[in-house]
């Protein structure tokens, strides 16, 4: 609660209202006390006298009453109405809603049906049907403002409810022989209630919107008792003459409403975990550059990652999620990189084209070079023409990666669009041809379906054909055949190392699976927390690993025909990387962990093309 | 397609029928005799009886539910005293006004809210996202009558640029260019808080969106940025736009009663609200019943251009 406090009023619009709705309430509260003038005394010699006038401030209004005092007297009758209203659409609305979801079935069917009927009224127009049948008046307007609000409690209630009638305190409840009636009222109750208030925090404002709606409209209260809204519409008349009469109420109104959605908004946010951590911040298009320190001078390398330190900032903390990683490819070569979730390895393949989201994503140093030329420096136009034209990435699940409402066909075509000016059938033909080379079978038909159509297998294949469309350079395969079965895992692998010998495209292989990096990849370079422990042809890694990570993680692999082998998992889980330790990331886990491997730098070394970050490899290299 | 309209006209049916409960029941619930309440209390057992038998009153009530209902499916929705015409023309008539003024309003209120959403979305945090986040919560803070009182105020007295109120003009009027002029102010302000709603949720929407892996995956194709938003995102971000323009058309209906009242627009909202003042219980029911009747219509039409949206959807 105290957390939920500092949480709202650290939110300036939210404070500020609740400071406004807080000075109005205090006010409508003293009102009898103040030395406010009779708000009924009419005086037709002082007729719209204007605001600042002698003793009446704001002035006076069609009958020479006192504004100041009409409208404070006005304000605490609109409040009172509106939470009174509030208060008892929640108690009614949440009892039926308690009601339904808790008996569930039958019981629950009906009452349903019944509000949802209620709901599908335009809500103004049960209002005033209610007030016809009553007849005009502030407490028929109440009752009508109440009841057309009641569907909207007893359906936010009723859901609450269902969930909290399932658990298993409940079922306790009832084994230990509670009735329904001391169930609910000491069991879930107490439960639904914050739901209850924070529904009514977020309603009232309309509430007393509404009432007040009624009594501009002369259905709510009657002369010479005045509401906000009657004084709005008694004013109405003379808005031409003496508008003032008219502003002030309507201001009222006005602050009241702002204040309350201010502080509800404040609410909604405060309990709203995700906003906490920034997480709904937009992605830019461009991940953020901030390079600190020289950059690296350019290889000959088609591409190359050097020093690579991409960091994700929130709030004030750092998290290093790659620090100082360096790869490269040559045209068709393959490279694996390898390491468990959360060790870098896709932060790192997304910084090659800016794809890091960002916030919170920030790239704080090294370089990125295609043909030489240093990726993090261009514009993000350059950069763009370049996405899928010369580099172009496969990612894991693809129903989540395509887009839902676009047709597979399209999909590929504007890949192809985006680059080149063609037209719509060419595009087509093409996208016809790449589907045929990934192997679909009745290409021409699939072109028609959307993503949620097909087989994930299928969405893969399409995925890969995406990134074919402008005969790219390199490939990015971000895990891409870890949704998949094995056969189709198989085709697909098959399928990309075809694509790799005959076009002649460099692939950077990103996985967690040794199988499949021992089938397809030239070199393998072995992640963790944010580092590159070891690296080196495949053949070599697979066969002697030097990095204890490197050997635990292929002992997780397990042999078919192998015999009864220990499959041993690692103990522990990876660092957090946001407060590293020094020396070796991997110590803590590490059974040959000495004291000097958790001091200083340790840095990767050995006979090129072999290289270890390990003070004592498990094989000298 | 054709079937899925069908299927979802057919489910109507039984909505429908439970409106008509629903303001039966409310009509029938009135407490004390309906008879004196239209009469005053200075009614004579002679009228009472007349009355009475005019509305049916000395039937059950299950009778006289189905009598009435019967009535309104063959077009008869009984007789208006206040105005002695039969209600069902007087509704016909006063329904078309409030069709151009809510119509024009929720066209209004979608557009301009989904494109600010979007653009304060895309600019998250800059300067045109605060100046439309502000403009906003003015809009949704300010009672649509005030704000209506308030543009007359000061477009047709100070600055004349617009006629006071009223459909068309009395002399010379009844023209489009004419209609346009006088539906300006009461459509803006009717479509003030509606643009407002839509244009939060307009905006969450599309940073729910984009923070999708589809977009990811439409940067990393080359799309250009202006294309990701408008063509990717705000696509994806219809889908849960779309149900939110059908409640907020409901909300659009609601408030022309306000707006038809400080705007003297001769439309269904004014009508309604008279004939509460001369408890005039034929117009009122029959009112309610028809507009209601057309919003469970209009939200047909709204599931319909949901499931065109989202093939997801089994139709």
């Amino acid at each position: 609660m105290r957390q939920f406090l500092k949480l709202l009023f650290r939110n300036q619009l939210a404070a500020f209202g609740a400071v406004v709705l807080g000075f109005i309430l205090v006010l409508a509260l003293l009102v009898p006390v103040l030395p406010l003038q009779d708000p009924d005394v009419t005086a037709t010699g002082d007729r719209f006298l204007r605001p600042f006038s002698e003793g009446h401030l704001l002035g006076t209004d069609h009958l020479g009453r006192d504004l100041l005092s009409r409208l404070l007297w006005g304000t605490r009758l609109s409040l009172a109405v509106g939470i009174a209203a509030a208060v008892i659409a929640a108690t009614i609305g949440s009892a039926i809603g308690i009601i339904a979801g808790y008996f569930g079935g039958r019981t629950d069917n009906l009452i349903m049906r019944g509000v949802d009927m209620l709901m599908a009224f335009p809500y103004i127009l049960l209002a005033l049907a209610i007030v016809a049948a009553l007849g005009p008046g502030l407490m028929n307007a109440l009752i009508a403002v109440a009841a057309v609000n009641i569907p909207f409690f007893a359906r936010n209630i009723r859901g609450v409810t269902v969930s909290l009638a399932g658990r298993e305190f409940i079922d306790a409840a009832r084994l230990a022989g509670m009735g329904h009636v001391r169930i609910i009222l000491t069991e879930i109750l107490p439960n639904v209630l914050p739901i209850i208030v924070i529904a009514m925090s977020t309603t009232v404002g309309w509430m007393i919107l509404e009432t007040a709606g009624l009594s501009f409209l002369g259905l709510g209260s009657q002369p010479p008792q005045a509401d906000l809204g009657s004084m709005l519409g008694e004013a109405r008349d003379a808005m031409i003459t003496a508008p003032h009469t008219s502003i002030v109420p309507g201001v009222m109104i006005f602050l009241i409403v702002m204040s309350v959605n201010l502080l509800g908004d404040g609410v909604r946010d405060a309990l709203d975990p995700r906003l906490k951590s920034g997480a709904l911040s937009r992605p830019q298009a461009k991940t953020l550059v901030e390079r600190k320190g020289a950059v690296p001078p350019a290889t000959d390398d088609l591409l190359s990652i050097q020093d690579l330190e991409t960091q994700f900032h929130v709030g004030k903390r750092v998290y290093r999620a790659v620090n100082k990683v360096s790869l490269s490819v040559k045209p068709g070569e393959c490279l694996g990189v390898i390491g468990e979730s959360g060790s870098g390895k896709s932060v790192t393949a997304l910084s090659v084209m800016g794809l890091v989201a960002s916030p919170p994503g920030v790239i704080a140093g090294g370089a990125v070079r295609l043909e030489g030329e240093d990726l993090l420096d261009v514009s993000y136009e350059k950069l763009r023409q370049k996405r899928g034209e010369k580099v172009a990435y496969i990612f894991q699940d693809p129903l989540a990666t395509l887009h839902p409402l676009y047709r597979v066909g399209d999909q590929l075509a504007e890949a192809i669009q985006c680059h080149h000016k063609v037209s719509d059938a060419k595009a087509r033909e093409r996208a016809l041809e790449l589907l045929k080379a990934v192997r679909i079978p009745n290409a021409e038909s699939r072109l028609k379906n959307y993503p949620h159509e097909m087989s994930g297998g299928m969405r893969q294949r399409v995925g890969i054909a995406m990134a074919m469309a402008n005969d790219p350079d390199v490939i990015i395969a971000d895990e891409p055949t870890t949704a998949l079965d094995v056969t189709v895992q198989a085709q697909i692998l098959a399928l990309l190392d075809d694509l790799r010998r005959e076009r002649g495209l460099a692939i950077i292989f990103i996985t967690h699976d040794f199988g499949v990096v021992a089938q397809l990849c030239d070199r393998v370079a072995v992640m963790y927390a944010g580092r590159i422990v070891e690296q080196g042809p495949t053949n070599a890694v697979l066969d002697a690993p030097a990095h204890p990570y490197t050997k635990r993680l292929i002992a997780c692999v397990p042999e078919l025909g192998g015999g009864r082998r220990e499959l041993a998992a690692i103990p522990g889980l990876p660092p957090v990387v946001d407060k590293l330790p020094e020396g070796c990331a991997f110590a803590p886990r590490c059974q040959k962990a000495r004291e000097e491997c958790q001091k200083g730098e340790i840095g990767l070394e050995g006979a090129a093309p072999r290289k270890v970050r390990c003070l004592y490899p498990e094989e000298a290299v | 397609m054709g079937s899925y309209i069908l299927k979802r006209l057919i489910s109507a049916i039984p909505v429908l029928l439970g409106i008509t409960v629903i303001v039966f029941l409310i009509m029938a619930l009135i407490p004390g005799d309906p008879a004196t309440a239209i009469l005053g209390s200075y009614a004579t057992p002679e009228n009472v009886e007349k009355i009475n038998r005019d509305l049916g009153l000395d039937k059950p009530a299950v009778v006289r539910y189905f009598i009435w209902l019967g009535n309104m499916l063959t077009g008869d929705f009984g007789r208006s005293f206040s105005l002695n015409r039969p209600v069902l023309d007087e509704i016909l008539e006063r329904f078309g006004a409030t069709l151009i003024l809510a119509g024009t309003s929720f066209v209004l209120c979608s557009f301009l809210g989904i494109l600010a959403g979007v653009v304060s979305a895309a600019r998250q945090y800059g300067f045109a996202d605060k100046a439309i986040t502000f403009t906003v919560l003015i809009g949704i803070s300010i009672p649509s009558f005030f704000l209506g009182m308030m543009m007359i105020l000061l477009f047709a007295v100070n600055l004349k640029w617009l006629p006071v109120s009223g459909m068309y003009a009395i002399y010379g009027g009844g023209d489009l260019p004419d209609l346009l002029k006088h539906l300006i102010m009461p459509a803006l302000a009717l479509a003030a808080v509606a643009t407002g709603v839509i244009a939060r949720l307009s905006r969450s929407a599309m940073l729910e969106v984009l923070r999708q892996d589809f977009i990811r995956t439409a940067r990393a194709k080359g799309v250009k940025e202006r294309r990701v938003i408008r063509g990717h995102a705000l696509r994806a971000a219809m889908v849960s736009i779309i149900p939110v323009l059908g409640i907020q058309a409901g909300f659009v209906l609601s408030g022309a009663v306000y707006i038809e009242i400080v705007f003297q627009w001769p439309g269904i909202g004014r009508m309604l609200v008279n004939a509460i003042l001369q408890r005039d219980i034929l117009l009122v029911q029959g009112g309610v019943v028809f507009v209601a009747a057309c919003y469970v219509l209009f939200n047909i039409a709204v599931d319909v251009a949901q499931s065109m949206l989202d093939p997801r959807i089994k139709t």
